[in-house]
């Protein structure tokens, strides 16, 4: 299950807390990845939409396929605002070697990006703006624009 | 009758049309300026199954998402 948090993620607490459940079970390696709010373009937050739905299907596609190399996963993002230097999404992935964690973060996060259902706003002065330029497509998109 | 839900920015609130397959869905919805604009870049999942096909067979109570461009992280 993805750890929804409303607002910012309490790093410091949920990489101990992933560490912490699974140091023991004898994975030789935890790679994680945090993202954080950069301050660009003005902004003094970003905001999330989810629908946890498709959400938690497309996670659970994820670790069945991290499982199946032996390896576990494990993802947190945030809903609503996150202020800049604040994170808004954070994933770590155990495995017995160093190189299947290494490997799979990477493309975990690249699919990430592309087909996880979440929607970012820029707030600008109190406003959320759709951050369209920056959003990707899903696999799929146009179908209802074609000719039936 | 269908519902159809519009996801993240494109904040519309739901709407219950009649449909037979997502092609009637498609035809009902290119009538409005404000979402057809919106069709082009969006996915589209029939009770939370992403689906890729105009002639998928609606029934009563059938939930269509319409999912827009994301951007997680």
């Amino acid at each position: 299950m993805v750890l929804i948090y409303q607002g910012p993620i309490d790093v410091d607490q949920l990489l101990s807390r992933w560490y912490n459940a699974e140091h023991n079970r004898n994975y030789g390696a935890m790679v994680s990845f945090v993202g954080t709010v950069r301050e660009e373009g003005g902004i003094e937050a970003l905001s999330f939409d989810i629908y946890r739905p498709l959400l938690e299907q497309w996670f659970d596609g994820w670790k069945t396929k991290l499982a199946k190399e032996g390896a576990l996963l494990a993802m947190a993002h945030s809903e609503g605002d996150v202020p800049v230097h604040k994170s808004s999404f954070a994933c770590a992935i155990f495995s017995r070697k160093r190189r299947v964690a290494l490997e799979m973060l990477d493309a975990f996060v690249e699919d990430f990006k592309a087909n996880a259902p979440i929607w970012k706003y820029d707030v600008i002065d109190g406003e959320r703006i759709y951050a369209a330029e920056r959003s990707t497509p899903m696999a799929g998109s146009g179908l209802l624009s074609k000719e039936g | 009758m269908v519902k159809v839900e519009f996801l993240g920015p494109i904040g519309k609130e739901p709407i219950e049309i009649d449909a037979k397959t997502l092609a009637d869905v498609a035809e009902i919805l290119k009538q409005d300026p404000e979402i057809k604009v919106w069709l082009e870049n969006c996915a589209v999942a029939v009770n939370d199954t992403m689906v890729n096909r105009l002639d998928v067979e609606l029934k009563d109570g059938d939930k269509i998402s319409l999912l827009p461009p994301v951007c997680g992280g």
